[in-house]
C-alpha cells in the first residue's frame, strides 16, 4: 500500500504526450487485407525452403551397420558381445557390407549409441570441467561432482575425474574397401571432429613438465574403465593425448538424447578425398563397449553432408506441411473475404 | 500494530476507558490535597516502524510473512539442503533481489519518517513555568504544561484553549494538514479564562481539568474544567472540541494563544488518527490467487507424476544403475523414502518456475507506475480548486474497470456545493466593510444570510457573544447568542436560543420540514406546506425555519437544564437533545427557505454514460424524497419514461399495519417486475432493448422496516425480495438515509446474489462510512470538507470525472492487468513444459533442459520489459473512444478476461507452444549432427535451441497483442530480443571462473553457425504464433465486418440552462421539457444498434 498519489502535486499536472497517454503510436490490425498477401508469402517461402530441405536431405546418403551382436542374432559380432558380457575387452569382429552407389566425400563415420543416457543428470555432471581445462588444482583435487569416479580406493585423484570420463567410448573401426580382389585400408580422419574451441580453450593439458606430459600427470591415475591413462590416449601425437585427444572431447560433449551419434571419424584423403565409391567393404571392428547389460544397441554410419548438416527428413517435411498449410488459409480467408464482400455490397444496396 | 506501539510508548497507563484528570500547570489544587504526579506518554511522536537495530529482523519478518516470498523462500532453502538440479542462485537471485528493492523502499521510508518525527519533536516550543517562558524540545512537553503557540505556529499537542491575543478569546485555525481542510475555524477560549493575557496571569490559574481517555475521532470531545479562586467556590465548565486545538492544525490569524496540554505524543488525536486503513482486494488480485492455485496444482502433479514414473522407470537394475553411471555412496546409503522425498522436492525446484517470483514484482510495479496516468490527467485536473485527482491506494487500479452492478452517489455530491468567498482576514474585523462574507459550512445558511440581505437585514457578525443584525431602518439589533445545538442527522434540525436587545428570550429552529411541522402550530402549517412541496418539487433543498419566545422562567429553567447536560462528560449530546426536544415544541412557523442545487456541470451526462456503461446506479441521500427525485429526474436517472416504484413512508400510511402493507407492496412490485422480465431473458439481460425501466424510492423509515423488522418470521423472505427488486430496476433511490443506513445498504448489494462489485462516491463526512465500506471509494474533492477524500481510494475533483476515471482509465488498467496476469502465467507455462517433457527422455533425472542463466534471467530480463510496457501504455481501444462509448465498459465487465474460459485459452496456448517448442527440437535432434561440417550438437544446445525459440515466441506473441506501438514498446520488446542475443553470445563467449561447469561455451555462437537450425527456429516460432495469427485476423475480421455498420451515439445533451447561474423556474421546466424531447429522440437510435 502506498499513500497519496498526486497528493503532492499541488500544482498543474504536466501536460506531456506521456503523462497524458498521448504517445504517438503505431496502431497495426491485422486485418484480412494485410494478412492474405502475408500468408500467401509465407506460404510459398515455406514452400520454396521446404522443398530446399527435402531435396537437400534425399541426396545425402547414409548407412547404417548396427553392431551390437545381440546374442542369437546370428551376427558376426555376438561373439565379441557376449565375451563384452563377460567383461573380456579386445574382442575384433568384421562386418561385410555394400555400397549401393557412390558416397559423395567427405563421407563422415558415426557410431551411435541407444538407450544410452548421457543426458542423465548424476551422469552429465560428474566430470571437472577445470581440471580438464589443464588447471593443476584440478588435476590433484578433481570436483565432488565426479564421485564416485573421484579417487580411486586409494585415494590417488584421478585424471579425467567423473563418470563421463570414465565411460569413454573405446570401440575402435578399421575400414577397407574391396579393389581388385583385395581389401585396401581406407584412410580415416580424426582430426577436426569436435568444436575448434573445445579443443582449443576449453579442453587443455596440463603444463608438461620437463617436455614430458606424463610427469605432468604424475599424481593421479586412469579412469577405472580405461586400459591405460589419459596421456597414452594417442601415443605419439601430442596434438591429440590427453584431456585434447578429440575421440575423449566428442565424448565429453553430452548427447541430448538416449539414442545419439558421435561424429567417430571423416574420410576425405587419398584415394577417397571424393568420396566412398560403390561396392565392397570391410570394417574391422575392435569391440569393447558393453552395451547389452542396458539392453543398448551400437551402430555405425556412414553418412554424406550437406548445408543443412546429416540426414534429416523432418525439417523438410514439416516446412513443406506448414507451407502448405498457410496457402490453404490463405485461400480460405479469401473465400471468406469475397463472401463478406458481396454480402456488405448486397447490403448497401 | 498500531496499538502494540501506543502501549510501547505509554507504559504504565490505565486503559482507554475512563476519563483523565489535568492538573493545569501540575499546581495542586489545594494545599491540603497532595500532588500526585500521573504518568502519561510524553510528547514524542513515533510515526517511524524500525530502528537501526531491529530493521533487519523486523523487515525480512514482515516481507516473509507474505505468502509469496514464502514459497519461494522455501524453495530456496530446499535448493541448499537437498542436492537439486539447479543451483540456490537460480531462484535466490530473484528473491534476493525483491527483497532487497523492497526493503530499500521501506528503509527509505522509515528514514523519511524519521527524519519528519525528529523535526517534529526537536522543534521548539514555550513552555509557561512560574510565570516565566522556558524553550523546550516538543517532545518534552507533559500532559498539564501551559503552551503558548504564536501565529502560523503548529500546536505541538492537544491542548485545551485558555487565552488568546484578542479579547473576545476567539483563535483561528487550520486543519489543512490533518483533515485536508483548508478553511479556518473558529475556537473558543474557556469562558473564565479568556482574560488571562499574559504568563503572570495565566501562572495565577488553578484548575484541573477532566477529560475522556484520548480518542481517535477528530470531531468529539466532552470534558469538564474546575477553576479554583481562593476563597470561591470552584467554577465548572464544560468543554467541547471548540475548545480543542489539535496538533497538527496551525494557528491563522491570532497573535498567540495558551494552552494546556491534554494528549500528548501518541495519544493525540492526529496519531490516534494515523493508521492505514484496511487492505481492499481486487477481484484481479482474488483472480491471481485462484491461477496460483492452480498453477501449483500443475506443479505439484507435475513433480509427482516425475517422481512416480522416475521410480517405474528405475525398477528395471540397468536403467537404475548402468555401469557407465554408478550412484555415489551418498545415493547408495539413503533410505528409499527419503530419496523420493528429495526427488520429489528436486522435481518441484526444477519446475518452480512457472510460478515467477516476478509477476508479483511486476504486478506492483504495473499498479504503482499505472496509478501515475490517473494523477498525470489534466483532464481530470479542476482549475478551481487547482487540483487533479488523487490516488490514495493503487491496488484498486484495475477494479475501477470492473465497477458492474451498483454505483452509489449521494444526491448532493451532483450539486454545486455553494461558492464560499473566502475573506484573507477572517478575524471578524471585517464589519465595517462595505463587502463581508459570511463563512459556513452550511449552503443553507449563506442561502438564508443572502435572501435576508435582500430584504433588508443584514448580518454583521458577532462580536464575543453577541450578534449584530441591521435591520431595514439601519439600526443595529444586537442579540446574545445564549445556546446551540448543532444540526444533527437524526434530528434533522437545528436550535438556537438568543437573548435580544430588549431582554427577551427567543428559540429559533431550523430544520426540515418533516422535524419542525409536528412542532409548530398547525394552523400555520397549511400555506408552507404548499410551497414546500412544490420548491422540493422543482429541485431544491427546502428547510423550514420557526421560533418560539421564551418566558424567563422557561429559559430560567432550560438553562439549567442545559448547563448541566453540558457538563457532562458522557452521552452530552443525547441529553442536550433531550432538553432541546422538550421545549421546540408549540413553536410559531416563520416560513421555508429553498435552496438551489444546481447541478454539477456534467452530471447528467455521465450518470447516462454509467448506465449504459452497465452500470446500476442507486442514489442515496438524506434530502426530502421529492428534492430527491427531482435531482434524479435532472440528472436523468429517472427518464421521463421511468416507471417509479415507491417504498415510502406515504405509501405505508401511519397505521399499525404497516409491515403487512410493506409486504403486499413489495409482492406487488416483484411480480410486476416478474412478468415484464420472462425467465428466459438471461440472454438478453444486457441487451440493449429495454423495453420498460423501472425506478424504485425508497426511504430511510421503510428501509430500516426491511432491513430490521419487527418479527423475524418471514423477513429474510421479504428483505431477498426487496434486493431482487433493487437489482430489476435501472435506478434505484433512497432518500432520507443516515449515514449508517448508507453503509448498511452498500454491504447489503456488496453480498447480495453475484457480489456485485460495488462503488461508493460522495463528498461529505456523512459518506465516509459507505465509502469505506464499497470495494471501491471516490472521494470527491468538494469545498464542504476533505473526509470523503481523506478515507477514499481515489478522490476526484468533480463528479463528471467519475466517467474518464471509470469508463477509460478503470478499463484500460483491467485491461492490462488482466493481460499482464493472463501472459505471465502462459509465457511461464510454456517455459517450463519443455522442461518437463525433457525429464521423459532423461531418465527423470531433473536434469534441467536450460542452463541457469537462462533460468534465473528468464523472467527477470528477457521477457519483463515488454509486458510491463504493454501493461502500463497499452491503449487497445484509445481513450476517447473509451469516453465516449460507455458501452465498451460492458464487454469487460464481470471480470471477462479473468474467467476461467481465457484463462483456460492462454494455459491451452501455453501448452501448444510448449509441446511445438520441444518436439520440434526433439525431432530436429534425431540426427544431431546439424553442422554442414557433421559435428554433432550436445544437450545444451538442445535446450539452447528451444530456449531461443520460447524467448522470440512470447515476445512475439506479446507484439501481436500489442495495438499501441509507442517508442517505448518498439524498443523493449525488439531491444529485449536483442539483448537476449547479445547475452547468449556474451554468456557463452568468456569461460567464467566462477562456475563449475563451462556448459555453455560456445553453444550459441555454433547454434547460430548452423544453417539447420536457423530454419528449424524461424519455423518453430512461425507455427506457435500460427493459431494466434489467424485468431486476431478473423476476429479482426468479424470486427471490420462489424464496423461496418456505423453506429451514432446519442447525442448528448448539455444542461448549459442549468448551468447559467441561478435559474427560474421556467427556465427548469425548459430544461425538463427539452430533456423529454431528447428522450424520444434518442431511442430509436438505441434500438438501431
Amino acid at each position: 500500500a502506498m499513500a497519496g498519489i498526486g497528493a503532492l502535486s499541488g500544482n498543474k499536472p504536466d501536460n506531456t504526450a506521456f503523462t497524458q497517454q498521448r504517445l504517438p503510436a503505431w496502431q497495426p490490425l491485422l486485418s484480412a487485407g494485410t494478412a492474405l498477401p502475408l500468408f500467401f508469402c509465407a506460404g510459398l517461402a515455406c514452400l520454396a525452403v521446404g522443398l530446399g530441405l527435402h531435396f537437400s536431405s534425399d541426396t545425402i546418403r547414409e548407412l547404417e551397420l548396427d553392431y551390437t551382436g545381440a546374442p542369437g542374432s546370428g551376427h558376426n559380432c555376438s561373439r565379441c558381445a557376449n565375451a563384452s558380457l563377460a567383461g573380456a575387452g579386445g574382442c575384433t569382429c568384421s562386418l561385410r557390407f555394400e555400397l549401393p552407389e557412390r558416397f559423395p566425400g567427405p563421407v563422415c563415420l558415426y557410431y551411435q549409441l541407444s538407450n544410452y543416457y548421457q543426458n542423465h543428470r548424476r551422469y552429465s555432471v560428474s566430470r571437472d570441467d577445470r581440471q580438464l581445462s589443464g588447471d593443476a588444482s584440478g588435476l590433484s583435487n578433481p570436483a565432488t561432482e565426479c564421485s564416485p569416479f573421484r579417487t580411486d580406493p586409494r585415494g590417488i585423484p584421478i585424471a579425467p575425474c567423473g563418470a563421463i570420463a570414465n565411460s569413454l567410448f573405446n570401440d575402435t573401426f578399421a575400414l577397407y574397401h574391396l579393389a581388385n580382389g583385395t581389401f585396401y585400408p581406407v584412410p580415416l580422419d580424426n582430426r577436426g571432429i569436435s568444436w575448434w574451441t573445445d579443443s582449443n580453450i576449453k579442453f587443455s593439458n596440463p603444463e608438461l613438465i620437463n617436455g614430458s606430459l606424463e610427469t605432468a600427470f604424475k599424481g593421479t591415475t586412469k579412469p577405472p574403465n580405461w586400459p591405460h591413462a589419459a596421456y597414452m590416449l594417442d601415443m605419439g601425437n601430442l596434438n591429440n593425448t590427453g584431456f585434447i585427444n578429440e575421440d575423449f572431447i566428442v565424448w565429453m560433449r553430452t548427447a541430448a538424447l538416449p539414442t545419439f551419434r558421435k561424429l567417430y571419424r571423416r574420410v576425405h584423403e587419398g584415394n577417397f578425398s571424393s568420396g566412398l565409391p560403390q561396392g565392397t567393404y570391410r570394417l574391422d571392428i575392435t569391440y569393447n563397449y558393453p552395451v547389452l547389460s542396458f539392453q543398448g544397441t551400437k551402430k555405425v554410419i556412414f553418412s554424406t553432408v550437406s548445408w543443412m548438416g546429416g540426414k534429416n527428413p523432418f525439417l523438410g517435411i514439416v516446412y513443406l506441411i506448414f507451407g502448405s498449410a498457410c496457402i490453404l488459409t490463405g485461400f480460405v480467408m479469401l473465400a471468406v473475404h469475397i463472401k463478406f464482400q458481396k454480402q456488405n455490397q448486397m447490403d448497401v444496396e | 500494530m498500531f496499538r502494540w506501539s501506543i502501549n510501547r510508548f505509554c507504559a504504565g497507563e490505565e486503559k482507554r476507558v475512563g476519563t483523565r484528570t489535568v492538573f493545569v500547570g501540575h499546581r495542586p489544587v489545594s494545599e491540603t490535597d497532595a500532588y500526585v504526579e500521573q504518568k502519561f506518554c510524553d510528547n514524542r511522536i513515533v510515526s517511524s516502524k524500525y530502528t537501526v537495530w531491529n530493521f533487519l529482523p523486523k523487515n525480512l519478518f514482515e516481507q516473509f510473512r507474505r505468502i509469496a516470498n514464502f514459497y519461494f523462500l522455501i524453495i530456496f532453502l530446499v535448493q541448499v539442503i537437498v542436492d537439486t538440479p539447479t543451483s540456490p542462485v537460480t531462484s535466490g537471485l530473484p528473491l534476493f533481489f525483491v527483497i532487497i528493492v523492497t526493503a530499500i523502499k521501506q528503509g527509505y521510508e522509515d528514514w523519511l519518517r524519521h527524519r519528519a518525527d525528529k523535526e517534529v519533536n526537536k522543534s521548539s516550543v514555550f513552555i509557561v513555568e512560574n510565570a516565566k517562558q522556558v524553550k523546550k524540545h516538543s517532545e518534552k512537553i507533559k500532559v498539564g504544561d501551559i503552551v503558548e503557540v504564536k501565529a502560523d505556529e503548529t500546536f505541538p499537542c492537544d491542548l485545551i484553549f485558555l487565552a488568546s491575543s484578542n479579547d473576545d478569546g476567539i483563535c483561528y485555525v487550520t486543519t489543512a494538514s490533518l483533515d485536508g481542510e483548508s478553511n479556518f475555524k473558529t475556537h473558543y477560549a474557556v469562558r473564565d479564562t479568556t482574560g488571562l493575557r499574559t504568563d503572570d496571569d495565566i501562572d495565577s490559574l488553578t484548575a484541573t481539568i477532566e477529560c475522556e481517555q484520548p480518542q481517535p475521532d477528530l470531531y468529539k470531545f466532552v470534558g469538564r474544567i474546575n477553576i479554583y479562586r481562593s476563597n470561591q467556590e470552584p467554577v465548572a465548565r464544560s468543554l467541547g472540541p471548540e475548545n480543542l486545538l489539535l496538533k497538527g492544525s496551525t494557528l491563522k490569524n491570532t497573535k498567540k494563544i495558551y494552552g494546556v496540554a491534554v494528549y500528548t505524543g501518541m495519544e493525540t488525536k492526529m496519531a490516534l488518527n494515523y493508521q492505514g486503513k484496511s487492505q481492499k482486494r481486487s477481484a484481479v488480485e482474488k483472480s491471481i490467487n485462484a491461477f496460483l492455485i492452480v498453477y501449483l496444482c500443475i506443479l505439484v502433479s507435475k513433480a509427482t507424476v516425475c517422481t512416480t514414473l522416475k521410480y517405474i522407470w528405475q525398477s528395471n537394475p540397468f536403467n537404475d544403475e548402468p555401469w557407465y553411471n554408478q550412484k555415489t555412496i551418498k545415493e547408495r546409503d539413503t533410505f528409499q523414502i527419503l530419496r523420493m522425498f528429495t526427488d520429489f522436492l528436486s522435481f518441484m525446484v526444477l519446475f518452480n518456475f512457472i510460478i515467477p517470483v516476478s509477476m508479483y514484482v511486476t504486478v506492483e510495479m504495473q499498479k504503482f507506475l499505472g496509478s501515475f496516468f490517473i494523477a498525470w490527467d489534466k483532464e481530470m485536473y479542476d482549475e478551481e480548486i487547482k487540483e487533479g485527482a488523487l490516488v490514495n491506494t493503487s491496488d484498486l487500479n484495475e477494479e475501477l474497470g470492473q465497477c458492474r452492478e451498483e454505483l452509489f452517489l449521494r444526491a448532493l455530491c451532483l450539486c454545486h456545493t455553494v461558492q464560499i468567498k473566502e475573506g484573507d482576514n477572517v478575524d471578524g474585523l471585517r464589519v465595517n466593510q462595505e463587502r463581508w462574507t459570511y463563512i459556513s459550512s452550511s449552503p443553507d445558511e449563506i442561502a438564508l444570510v443572502k435572501g435576508a440581505k435582500k430584504y433588508g437585514f443584514t448580518f454583521l457578525g458577532h462580536e464575543a457573544d453577541y450578534m449584530k443584525v441591521q435591520n431595514q431602518k439601519n439600526e443595529i439589533e444586537k442579540y446574545q447568542l445564549l445556546h446551540v445545538l448543532n444540526f444533527d442527522p437524526v434530528r434533522r434540525r437545528m436550535s438556537v436560543v438568543v437573548k435580544t436587545s430588549t431582554g427577551k428570550f427567543l428559540l429559533f429552529c431550523k430544520g426540515a420540514d418533516s422535524s419542525i411541522f409536528p412542532r409548530v402550530q398547525r394552523d400555520e402549517i397549511q400555506q408552507t406546506k404548499v410551497h414546500v412541496e412544490r420548491n422540493a418539487m422543482d429541485g431544491y433543498r427546502t428547510l423550514c425555519v420557526a421560533f418560539k419566545e421564551l418566558t424567563q422562567e422557561d429559559y430560567k429553567k432550560i438553562n439549567d437544564q442545559l448547563s448541566e447536560a453540558k457538563m457532562a462528560l458522557q452521552d452530552r449530546e443525547e441529553k442536550m437533545a433531550r432538553i432541546f426536544d422538550d421545549i421546540e415544541a408549540d413553536m410559531h412557523l416563520i416560513g421555508a427557505t429553498a435552496v438551489e442545487d444546481r447541478l454539477q456541470e456534467h452530471a447528467a451526462e455521465t450518470i447516462e454514460a454509467l448506465q449504459t456503461a452497465g452500470m446500476k446506479v442507486w442514489v442515496l441521500t438524506g434530502d426530502k424524497m421529492e428534492t430527491a427525485k427531482s435531482t434524479c429526474y435532472a440528472s436523468r436517472l429517472f427518464q421521463t419514461n421511468t416507471e417509479l416504484l415507491e417504498l415510502t413512508t406515504k405509501m405505508m400510511g401511519d397505521s399499525d399495519r404497516k409491515e403487512e402493507r410493506l409486504h403486499e407492496l413489495l409482492l406487488e412490485y416483484h411480480k410486476k417486475l416478474l412478468q415484464d422480465f420472462p425467465q428466459n431473458s438471461g440472454k438478453l439481460k444486457r441487451s440493449w432493448t429495454v423495453s420498460q425501466e423501472y425506478g424504485l424510492i425508497i426511504d430511510g423509515s421503510t428501509l430500516s422496516l426491511i432491513l430490521n423488522p419487527s418479527q423475524d418470521s418471514s423477513s429474510s423472505n421479504y428483505k431477498s425480495i426487496f434486493l431482487q427488486i433493487c437489482l430489476k430496476c435501472t435506478s434505484v433511490l433512497c432518500c432520507r438515509m443516515a449515514p449508517l443506513q448508507k453503509a448498511q445498504i452498500v454491504r447489503m448489494v456488496k453480498n447480495s446474489k453475484g457480489n456485485p462489485i460495488t462503488l461508493s462516491i460522495g463528498d461529505g463526512a456523512n459518506d465516509v462510512s459507505m465509502i469505506l465500506e464499497a470495494h471501491v471509494g471516490i472521494g470527491i474533492k468538494g469545498k464542504e470538507g476533505r473526509q470523503a477524500a481523506r478515507n477514499s481510494d481515489y478522490a476526484v475533483p468533480k463528479f463528471k470525472h467519475l466517467r474518464k476515471l471509470l469508463l477509460a482509465h478503470g478499463h484500460l488498467y483491467y485491461v492490462r492487468i488482466a493481460h499482464l496476469v493472463q501472459y505471465f502465467f502462459y509465457k511461464n507455462l510454456c517455459f517450463i513444459l519443455p522442461q518437463f517433457l525433457y525429464q521423459f527422455f532423461c531418465g527423470f533425472s531433473q536434469q534441467p533442459l536450460y542452463d541457469a542463466a537462462y533460468l534465473t534471467m528468464y523472467n527477470i530480463c528477457f521477457t519483463s520489459l515488454p509486458i510491463l510496457a504493454y501493461s502500463l501504455l497499452e491503449q487497445h481501444i484509445n481513450i476517447e473512444t473509451l469516453t465516449s462509448d460507455p458501452r465498451l465498459y460492458m464487454k469487460i465487465s464481470d471480470n471477462a478476461m479473468l474467467q476461467w474460459k481465457p484463462f483456460l485459452y492462454w494455459t491451452c496456448l501455453g501448452a501448444f507452444e510448449g509441446l511445438v517448442f520441444f518436439f520440434g527440437v526433439y525431432f530436429l535432434f534425431q540426427n544431431s549432427s546439424l553442422e554442414d561440417n557433421g559435428k554433432v550438437f550436445g544437450n545444451w544446445t538442445f535446450g539452447t535451441i528451444v530456449f531461443t525459440v520460447l524467448v522470440f515466441t512470447v515476445t512475439l506473441k506479446l507484439a501481436l497483442d500489442t495495438r499501441f506501438w509507442t517508442w517505448m514498446n518498439h524498443f523493449v520488446i525488439w531491444g529485449s530480443l536483442a539483448f537476449y542475443v547479445f547475452f547468449s553470445f556474451f554468456w557463452g563467449g568468456i569461460i567464467w571462473p566462477f562456475l563449475k561447469q563451462q556448459r555453455m561455451y560456445f553453444v550459441f555462437a555454433h547454434m547460430v553457425t548452423s544453417v539447420s537450425t536457423w530454419l528449424a527456429i524461424v519455423l518453430l516460432i512461425f507455427i506457435s504464433l500460427f493459431p494466434e495469427i489467424l485468431l486476431v485476423v478473423f476476429k479482426n475480421a468479424k470486427r471490420k465486418n462489424y464496423q461496418t455498420v456505423p453506429f451514432n451515439l446519442p447525442m448528448l445533451l448539455s444542461y448549459k440552462s442549468m448551468e447559467n447561474g441561478y435559474t427560474s423556474e421556467m427556465k427548469l421546466e425548459d430544461a425538463v421539457t427539452n430533456l423529454t424531447q431528447r428522450c424520444h429522440l434518442r431511442i430509436p437510435q438505441m434500438q438501431q444498434l
